[in-house]
């Protein structure tokens, strides 16, 4: 789950990371009164969206006065910014307003799960401000890595070993490596899955400042962490993700017109790429899990029709805890009660498949079945092709 | 021989009061398997399908002899029941739980090495379908009727995906020596570079698959060890060709998130260390037949 800048350097001042003083607003009003309360005489306002690269995306803007925080605000709020890692874009509905840093120098600094080493990894450049990625391309010698035994958590030595690497003064040794600790601290004790910050400012007077942050944290431990939780903020998320996954469902939206209901993540990345070599393009995939019901199953068919793209729904089920007869109600259930305006296509194999299967054929309903994957994505593209030429023409 | 799962297996099952625990109990029962017994604490002395129930695993294993686990336990608990299994001379233990912390697994990783490597309880999982050797037993929730015996081992990261591997190798005749499934998770309990090892010493198994996925470097990993130690005829798949950059595929261990994770650079990782790469995921079965016929193997059982 990501959350918001503003959010992460929240969290981060709890544990005593310096950060400059901001206020968040929902309104180009609140902005200017956030910028007076600040006080000062420039701030930056920020588009607060689930997105890197919101600069040169034109989603931060340094101000001079009141009036200006709150035009830039209106005019950053309601719009859909289109940055290099979101190119369908993000919508604005909070801004964050900022007192202005006088830098001396940009340090970049990041924790991040590390699944080589199998344990957390902190890394530092010299070298902020600048994506990581092509940091790594650019000048890989430029970034300092640091494996941190969980046992014994993030060291003094090796977070001074890090501030020393960074080239920092002598006297800024002490406050920057406990600055990475608590770093290290918040990022553990809140099961954080990623930790940035970038830039790590150094102000003219020699201080370190979290200018930029953000973090992400690991789904499965958000049942022990409810105040992140509560971070969430759903308008930065694609709402047909968000539908599935209040009903339980793992959804995911593509771009594509084939809508495709599946068990499993590798069984539907599987079927994804047959879809892509038979010639479709997939429109999103829904995950039903294991030991799904019928009526379960039928939630999975409003969800995924609720996608307007959708021309034609590809059910692939290779049942192991799931049961065939009860994906076949499930199926038949859905023709019964929702519109079903699309071919259906139907793979089912594994537990119970010859129930399964009886149940599709004694319903009698317009289903094309298949016995195999590839036969099922030729079906599916088949049908797409079809549905294609019906609305254009 | 067969790897790490044989008929003589006395298998414990951590959970086993729990719905779904018991449902799968069940079926390993029917599939044959040694079930000797059940951990569920607070519910020592009952009994569930015939089987003891015991409050810690340690009670367990001295009552049962029991030296394989199967865990059901919910993701809360999960990395606990694994390391009691590990601490009560489990010697080899499956987690099913999806949804455990990625913290939570470093710490069972570590835990597990401070087991001398001759004492240390091999794990595979979490978020996984399961082991089976094929007509001997099965520790898993996988459905047993697909798996026909024979000598093609099956190491995969899905479960689903790995049902499709076992029925494409069914319906050409060719059976399976053992299939592990090694989970989705970011940090798992065993690598393909650990069953791949097991497999090259297995005299059981002719030829092995492995279904990898897009992101984490452990393809990679077991690519190295095939162009080096393999001695084994290797055929792969890496699913997510179509799958988009950074886009989240259903579970956190299919993030693209470095240089060599994607699929496609994957399949040249694996090309170049000699493993053959199905075109597409419809004919892994058809693949390994090409292999075996070219490698003079039938794959038949002796």
């Amino acid at each position: 789950m990501d959350i918001h800048e503003y959010q992460a350097k929240e969290l981060l001042a709890g544990y005593g990371i310096p950060v400059p003083r901001g206020g968040v607003a929902y309104s180009p009003e609140q902005a200017a009164y956030r910028c007076t309360a600040i006080g000062g005489s420039a701030w930056v306002v920020k588009a607060q969206i689930h997105s890197g690269g919101r600069g040169e995306a034109g989603g931060v803007k340094i101000c001079h006065s009141d009036h200006e925080v709150e035009d830039a605000a209106n005019g950053l709020f309601g719009k859909r910014l289109v940055t290099r890692q979101v190119p369908a874009g993000k919508c604005v509905y909070r801004v964050f307003v900022e007192e202005t840093v006088d830098i001396k120098q940009e340090l970049y600094f990041a924790i991040v799960l590390d699944r080589a080493a199998e344990t957390i990894s902190v890394i530092g450049s010299a070298q902020g401000g600048m994506e990581i990625e092509e940091l790594a391309e650019s000048d890989p010698d430029a970034l300092v890595r640091v494996t941190v035994e969980p046992a014994v958590g993030f060291l003094e030595f090796q977070a001074r070993e890090l501030a020393f690497a960074l080239g920092l003064a002598p006297s800024q040794i002490a406050k920057s490596s406990q600055l990475f600790r608590a770093a290290y601290r918040a990022f553990r004790d809140l099961d954080a899955a990623l930790l940035e910050i970038n830039p790590l400012a150094v102000t003219a007077e020699g201080d370190l400042v979290a200018l930029d942050a953000k973090m992400s944290f690991d789904d499965n431990a958000l049942f022990r962490r409810p105040d992140v939780a509560e971070l969430r903020d759903r308008s930065q998320e694609d709402p047909r993700e968000s539908h599935a996954a209040d009903r339980g469902l793992a959804y995911v939206g593509l771009d594509g017109d084939i809508g495709c209901m599946i068990n499993g993540a590798g069984l539907a990345m599987a079927t994804l790429d047959m879809i892509k070599i038979s010639g479709g393009e997939p429109a999103n995939f829904l995950d039903i899990g294991g030991g799904a019901s019928p009526e379960r199953v039928l939630k999975a068919f409003r969800a995924v029709l609720r996608d307007e793209k959708v021309k034609v729904l590809l059910v692939n089920i290779f049942a192991g805890i799931n049961r065939c007869d009860w994906v076949a109600q499930g199926i038949v259930d859905a023709f019964d009660q929702l519109d079903v305006a699309v071919p259906v296509v139907v793979r089912l194999a594994g537990t119970h498949v010859d129930e399964g299967q009886r149940i599709i054929r004694d319903s009698r309903l317009p289903i094309v079945t298949a016995d195999t994957l590839a036969e099922a994505a030729e079906q599916a593209v088949a049908s797409a092709a079809v549905a294609r030429r019906t609305t254009t023409g | 021989m067969a790897i790490l799962l044989t008929e003589e297996s006395r298998v414990l099952v951590q959970g086993i009061t729990g719905r779904i625990g018991q449902f799968h109990t069940e079926e390993m029962l029917a599939y044959g398997t040694q079930v000797v017994g059940g951990v569920t604490p607070g519910k020592g002395g009952e009994t569930v399908l015939g089987v003891p129930v015991f409050d810690t695993v340690k009670d367990a294993v001295a009552q049962t002899g029991a030296n394989a686990s199967i865990v059901f336990v919910p993701p809360p608990f999960a990395a606990d029941a694994i390391m009691e299994a590990a601490d009560s001379g489990i010697r080899y233990c499956v987690c099913i739980t999806d949804g455990i912390p990625t913290q939570d697994m470093m710490r069972v990783k570590r835990y597990l090495l401070r087991y001398p490597a001759a004492d240390r309880m091999r794990l595979t999982g979490p978020n996984c379908a399961g082991t089976i050797s094929p007509g001997r037993a099965m520790l898993g929730i996988m459905p047993g009727h697909i798996y026909q015996p024979g000598r093609i081992g099956i190491i995969g990261r899905s479960g689903t995906l790995g049902y499709e591997a076992a029925a494409q190798l069914k319906a050409l005749g060719l059976g399976v020596s053992t299939s592990v499934g090694i989970g989705g998770d970011p940090v798992n309990g065993s690598s393909f570079r650990d069953i791949l090892e097991l497999f090259a010493q297995d005299s059981a198994t002719d030829v092995v698959v492995m279904i990898g996925e897009i992101g984490g470097p452990q393809e990679a990993e077991g690519a190295r060890f095939v162009a080096e130690h393999m001695g084994k005829p290797v055929v792969a798949y890496i699913a997510g060709l179509a799958a988009p950059k950074g886009r989240k595929m259903g579970h956190a261990g299919a993030i693209v998130s470095a240089a060599g994770e994607s699929a496609q650079e994957k399949v040249e990782i694996l090309t170049a260390a000699g493993i053959t790469v199905a075109e597409n995921p419809s004919v892994m079965g058809a693949t390994v037949a090409q292999v075996l016929t070219s490698h003079g193997l039938t794959g038949a059982v002796a």
